[in-house]
């Protein structure tokens, strides 16, 4: 039942890390020439992507380019029509038991937080653990109150999200997804929908997450973080991969007319 | 007016309606439930067949879905829920088929009361609960329906006072609630007509109201806690 996973690769703290981080992991989430349509809107042309273990990979893009359907396709919260999908080598199934097992490895962190909305912030947190690994309910909450203290809002386990401002819940929805013990996180522009004084509080958090050795997939154009925490930048446009490089790299040098264009627009306001 | 509730049952009668309110409900209540996980299910054949089965009992009277359970289910098809050398076999047994009659008309309510709960919860909570792992039915069962619930409370209180008032139409098969005692005593005494009228008319108000001002009450409290 309770498929213990190997939670060392986080260090719980995320203070013991070099600069520099290697990732010279071995490939965990691949995918091979994907391809989804929404009708007859082609979203994911082809996509071939590698993100290796303890890799950060900054997802940038102008609105519309299939940022947020990429997401939502590695967690198979949307089908694909070709191509293939693996998770630490192995096959995204289809739905059913094996893929809720699969999906509870990868972590999904939302831009709307997505909190359950009639449960305390401690119970949003040890459902996971509860009902899905097995563990016993004494243990899931202290877990819990672990992680929501890495987090920074142990104070508020009891209280019910709606009493949270943004930055809170959306820093109890990544404690909510840590609780799982994932492989790899997902995030869907996580401080686009915070008041901007909110969204350092959420981006410390990721920081700190990726200099524990998480490996992450982050949709943001906060420019910083991606600097400052991301290995590599992919930039998309009309659901292809159209530039990859260093955040530096990237962000001063595009190599594309589309992402000159797209990088224009955003550094100019 | 004492002599009236001495010589009619007027007290076991209306016992009889509240009996059959209360296991009606809930059958319906189950019944719907799990109609309308059917419904919101990613099954095919599933969804289909709440969708009939919501299609064909809101839209039949109820008056035919209740002797049909007679006439059909027990008469042609020979379902007996009774002990039949029972003495009271016709009686048990016409007051279990109207509550299966009332049941699965009030199911087709109960699960769109629901549907409608179902819609107030915001798509993003149950998609995040997938991302953490849960199946379909845990989904549902810890984060989708509780929620639901309580955005229903309003739908399916109105339902429940239907159920109430439909309670009455079992006396087509003979049940003795209410209206059935009502139409006896108006045949006996139809000196007193306006008498029994609102001696049945109160006694029917007493029992829905509560449900009423229950309603209120319940949907105000969830209201502050959201
Ligand atoms: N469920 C859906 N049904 C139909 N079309 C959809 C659906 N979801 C997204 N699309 C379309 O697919 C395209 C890609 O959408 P997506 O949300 O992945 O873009 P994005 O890069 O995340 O954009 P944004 O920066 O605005 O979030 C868009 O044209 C969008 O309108
Ligand atoms: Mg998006």
């Amino acid at each position: 039942m309770t498929d213990a996973l190997p939670a060392a690769h986080v260090d719980p703290d995320g203070a013991a890390s070099t600069s520099g981080r290697p990732h010279t992991g071995e490939p965990l989430v691949v995918l091979d020439h994907v391809n989804k349509h929404f009708g007859e809107l082609h979203v994911l042309k082809d996509i071939d992507l590698t993100v290796h273990h303890g890799e950060v990979v900054v997802v940038v893009g102008p609105s519309g380019s299939g940022k947020s359907t990429l997401c939502r396709t590695i967690n198979r919260l949307e089908t694909f029509e070709s191509g293939s999908i693996s998770i630490d080598g192995k096959p995204l199934p289809d739905e059913g038991k094996d893929l809720a097992r699969l999906r509870a490895d990868v972590g999904m962190v939302f831009q709307s937080f997505n909190l359950f909305a009639h449960k305390t912030i401690l119970e949003n947190v040890t459902l996971g653990p509860i009902k899905v690994r097995g563990v016993k309910k004494a243990e899931a909450e202290q877990r819990a109150r672990e992680l929501l203290e890495r987090v920074g809002v142990q104070a508020q386990a009891d209280k019910y999200p709606a009493q949270l401002s943004g930055g809170q819940q959306q820093r109890v929805a990544i404690a909510r997804s840590l609780a799982m013990d994932p492989k790899v996180m997902l995030f869907d522009e996580p401080t686009s929908a915070l008041d901007p004084e909110m969204i350092n509080e959420v981006l410390d958090v990721m920081t700190k997450l990726a200099r524990s050795g998480m490996t992450m997939v982050v949709v943001t154009h906060e420019m910083g973080f991606a600097r400052k925490a991301g290995d590599r930048v992919v930039f998309m446009a009309d659901g292809q991969i159209v530039e990859e490089n260093t955040p530096e790299e990237f962000f001063l040098h595009p190599r594309s007319d589309r992402a000159k264009d797209f990088l224009g627009k955003i550094l100019t306001h | 007016m004492g002599e009236l509730f001495s010589q009619f049952n007027i007290l076991g009668a209306f016992w009889v309606t509240i009996q059959l309110t209360f296991f009606a409900a809930i059958g319906a209540l189950v019944i719907g439930t799990v109609v309308a996980v059917m419904r919101v299910s990613p099954v095919p054949i599933l969804r289909g067949f709440g969708t009939s089965y919501v299609n064909v009992f809101r839209n039949t009277p109820l008056t035919v879905i209740m002797v049909f359970t007679s006439l059909g289910l027990w008469q042609t098809l020979g379902l007996v829920l009774a002990d039949e050398q029972s003495q009271h076999f016709f009686k048990d047994n016409n007051f279990r088929l109207a509550i299966v009659a009332l049941a699965v008309y009030h199911a087709s309510f109960v699960c769109e009361s629901l549907r409608s709960g179902i819609n107030t919860v915001q798509p993003g909570q149950a998609e995040a609960a997938r991302s953490i792992g849960l199946t379909f039915l845990q989904n549902i069962r810890y984060v989708v329906l509780p929620q639901a619930f309580r955005g229903a409370v309003t739908p399916l209180g109105n339902t429940l006072i239907a159920l109430i008032k439909n309670t009455t139409v079992a006396s087509v098969i003979g049940v003795a609630e209410a209206s059935f005692v009502m139409a006896d005593m108006l045949d006996a005494r139809a000196d007193v007509l306006f008498l029994i009228f609102i001696i049945f008319a109160i006694g029917f108000v007493i029992l829905t109201l509560p449900v009423g001002l229950l309603i209120s009450a319940v949907s105000e409290r969830l209201a502050v806690k959201r």
